[in-house]
């Protein structure tokens, strides 16, 4: 195939329908997507070939005319290749779905069965949409669940075996909010075709943000390797002692790919709350308290057995410098790194 | 007499259903339906205080910032904490960084789409509105979506990230700043500005802040003609006299925003008749009459509870209806500087009541008198210098906290028992601006706003003055049940 026909191939390939559903959530995902860091997040999504049909919160069309959208998705006169739902299904009270109707009066719940039922894909955006989320925390008074999870176990309201025409399963890009390049590069992976089963881990995550832990990339790297920690809100230490910095533990590269700039959980001064993670809604413990038995974190590192965690963390409190230690209980640096009249070696 | 029922309801954040009476071509009643709950008073209960802060912030995705301040002000209520001048200065920075950016968001991707209609065909300004403001393809996209994303890089340094930190405590902020990131800021709030001088006003923030009568505005808007976004939009809004649409019950509320020392920036009050009273708070009470919730009396939000009540009789929403003293009041931008006494602002009012064109200008009155201020707050941080206080326990407490979000008055009511929630309640804007009828039968703010629109014959859809009067509230669904 010479370059020309090639070319031809990918620009004239059939768009990618995009229809994006809210329900039981905040809507803060579109908002952080809306940060993405590109010239024009709709040329962006339109260069992958993505044509969005509908966004509650983007798009021209009201009441009838959104309406008219979403029914012929569910005819079929429009064919639906990626379904996004943002937010938890509701499906109380008593399992009527009526805490969230929509016009006409199907509850949303219904809405998004049928339409998962026909989409080639469907996307969870956040962990709302995933696993249930804060909206599930509590009491969980709306009866939310995931599309494909409740919580960690599998199910949710489209039952753990469904899988869509691809072969897929839901995607959960999980996160609370979710960062605007994960959910980017998720569709433009989708849209390539470059996403299979492999790709995902097994709460059915995209690898290329799960397969990295919150603690790569961490600024407060030296405090945890000498287990100098902070002790309030401020402090520059480690949050991960006596904090809840679940940092260790969370499946994600917020600190490689930072948020709003230059941002992340950790460089904002509080924990890694886990919020990629099924159930981080109820931790079972203060999210701003490291829960301890005899001293020692329940939470350990992922892949790090405790005997090694224990004797490590004694040997390096026991060698922490002077300016880590210090450091590590104010709010700006009172010992600065030594500057030396040699060169580093 | 003709029904229809309007939604769902997009380019608002959330959820939204209006019912609209019809009679000879003009609206005689709307109901407003608010048609999700999820029930975040329910799940708060019992937890401790300070995951608090973790929860509410994700009520809402575009007011999550306001509703971390007015929980961290209610826990700082209840443990008595005062924080420190860098934690007020960097929370006054967030919330505004929020505000302004919601401002931002709501002119140019939830408003301005619907002077892009093809029902606008014909008018002399539709294909330059069209052009510019059509939603998703419009040339504003491509100019607003990275000078936005650009002006929330000050959310990173801030607070970690928007939506949703945790960076905002009672004690102050967990974020203490260092002097090179203190620059930083200066120069993002610099890009910003220039951005609004260029883009949006086409003039200096300065003189568009001290426009005070609205003849000097309507001879600023033809002077700028069709150079910037904010004066297309006067001439749209004057040409299809939008100042005459949207006027709701003329009573204005603000609880009062950016506290400095013991003072706030903009003051509290309430607005009636061209007087400026008092705000006692007091005075609110939530009535369910109209709300598939739990109850029979209005109740102070103190003594409030929220518990769905499904197919209740009479019933058509999840809102509640709150009320400041027995009567429905207005909240949002053109309230808070009502109160806060913005000439522009209050001769807009005086001559037409609340109204459409009233609530846009109001908005971007904010932005471009609250950069200034911001600059000026950057330049106060006095890096070295304490952020947060240590916060502490709670045992048997109560608190009260009281902000200003991009929508207006946010409210949270909290009762600790034995260390552990016992009571929290919420008011959020648009619970006051879309709340439904009261036990008198009084409609909400937007349900007053609409009577008397006027309904093309052929109209089975959305009709667009009904979109643009239901927009100018900037109406936030999510926060109005959560």
């Amino acid at each position: 195939m010479d370059w020309r026909r090639k070319l031809n191939n990918v620009t004239h390939r059939e768009p990618l329908n995009l229809l994006w559903l809210q329900s039981g959530g905040c809507g803060g995902c579109t908002l952080s997507l809306l940060n993405a860091d590109c010239s024009n997040l709709f040329d962006t999504l339109a260069g992958f070939g993505i044509r969005l049909l509908w966004h509650p919160s983007l798009s021209e069309g009201s009441a009838t005319e959104a309406r008219s959208i979403i029914d012929d998705c569910m005819s079929g006169a429009t064919p639906l290749d990626i379904l996004c739902l943002e937010g938890a299904v509701l499906r109380g009270p008593h399992g009527s779905g009526g805490f969230h109707r929509t016009t006409g009066g199907d509850s949303m719940m219904s809405i998004i069965r049928r339409l998962a039922g026909i989409a080639r894909h469907t996307v969870a955006v956040g962990s709302c949409a995933a696993f249930g989320g804060v909206t599930a925390a509590g009491c969980n008074p709306s009866d939310a669940c995931g599309l494909q999870f409740e919580g960690d176990s599998p199910g949710g309201l489209l039952g753990w075996d469904h899988r869509d025409s691809s072969g897929l399963p839901v995607v959960n890009i999980a996160g609370c909010p979710t960062h605007p390049n994960w959910v980017i590069e998720t569709l433009a992976a989708l849209a390539s075709g470059g996403l299979n089963g492999q790709c995902l881990d097994i709460f059915q995550r995209p690898r290329m943000y799960a397969d990295h832990l919150v603690h790569h990339g961490c600024t407060r790297n030296e405090f945890y390797e000498f287990k100098a920690s902070a002790h309030r809100p401020s402090d520059l230490g480690c949050l991960m002692e006596n904090l809840g910095c679940k940092g260790t533990q969370a499946h994600a590269d917020c600190n490689i790919r930072l948020w709003n700039g230059e941002g992340s959980c950790v460089r904002g001064g509080y924990a890694c709350i886990a919020c990629t993670e099924p159930g981080f809604e109820e931790p079972g413990h203060l999210f701003a308290e490291t829960p301890k038995l005899g001293g020692i974190p329940i939470g350990l590192p992922i892949d790090m057995p405790k005997a090694w965690f224990v004797v490590l963390a004694s040997l390096s409190k026991s060698a922490t410098p002077k300016r880590v230690k210090e450091n590590a209980v104010a709010d700006h640096q009172v010992v600065v790194p030594a500057v030396k009249r040699m060169r580093p070696k | 007499m003709k029904r229809m029922v309007v939604g769902p309801f997009n380019r608002v954040e959330g959820d939204l259903e209006v019912m609209l009476d019809v009679v000879d071509g003009r609206v005689q009643a709307a109901y407003v339906n608010s048609p999700m709950y999820r029930g975040f008073e329910q799940i708060l209960k019992e937890k401790h205080p300070l995951d608090a802060l973790v929860y509410v912030p994700r009520i809402c995705g575009i007011c999550s910032v306001a509703q971390s301040a007015a929980s961290a002000q209610a826990l700082a209520h209840a443990m008595g904490l005062q924080p420190p001048e860098n934690g007020q200065l960097v929370a006054n920075l967030t919330l505004a960084a929020e505000n302004l950016a919601d401002h931002l968001s709501h002119f140019y991707l939830f408003f301005m789409p619907d002077f892009a209609r093809s029902f606008y065909q014909g008018r002399p300004w539709f294909d330059e509105a069209q052009a510019r403001f059509k939603a998703v393809s419009g040339s504003a996209m491509a100019a607003v979506l990275p000078a936005r994303a650009k002006f929330l890089h000050l959310m990173g340094y801030l607070a970690g990230k928007w939506p949703h930190t945790l960076s905002l405590q009672p004690g102050g902020s967990s974020r203490p700043l260092e002097q090179g990131e203190q620059i930083r800021l200066t120069i993002l709030l610099a890009e910003f500005r220039s951005f609004l001088e260029r883009t949006l006003f086409g003039d200096k923030l300065e003189t568009v802040a001290n426009l005070d009568s609205e003849s000097v505005l309507l001879a600023w808007m033809d002077r700028l003609a069709r150079s910037a976004d904010f004066p297309r939009f006067l001439a749209m809004a004057y040409d299809l006299k939008l100042h005459e649409q949207g006027r709701a019950s003329d009573r204005f509320m603000s609880y009062g925003a950016y506290p400095e020392g013991d003072d706030n920036l903009l003051p509290s009050g309430s607005w009636e008749n061209g007087k400026l009273c008092p705000l006692d708070i007091s005075a609110i009470r939530e009535d369910v009459s109209h709300s598939w919730m739990e109850g029979e009396a209005a109740l102070a939000p103190a003594a409030g509870h929220t518990l769905p009540q499904p197919g209740k009789a009479g019933a058509y929403s999840w809102c509640k209806s709150p009320r400041l003293d027995g009567r429905v009041v207005e909240t949002g931008a053109l309230a808070r500087q009502l109160v806060a006494g913005h000439p522009l602002v209050r001769d807009l009012v005086a001559r037409y009541g609340g109204n459409v064109t009233a609530r846009v200008v109001a908005r971007m009155l904010e932005i471009a008198r609250m950069v200034p201020v911001m600059e000026e707050w950057v330049r106060r941080i006095r890096p070295g210098e304490p952020f947060c206080q240590t916060t502490t326990a709670l045992e048997d407490a109560s608190g009260i906290g009281l902000i200003e979000a991009a929508r207006g008055s946010l409210g949270h009511w909290l009762e600790v028992r034995q260390g552990r929630i016992h009571n929290y309640q919420i008011i959020a804007p648009t619970t006051w601006n879309f709340s439904p009828r009261d036990a008198a039968g009084e409609p909400g703010a937007l349900e007053q706003a609409l009577v008397g629109v006027r309904i093309e014959e052929n109209d089975e859809g959305a009709p667009v003055t009904v979109q643009h009067v239901v927009r100018s509230f900037d109406p936030c669904m999510v926060c109005t049940v959560h």
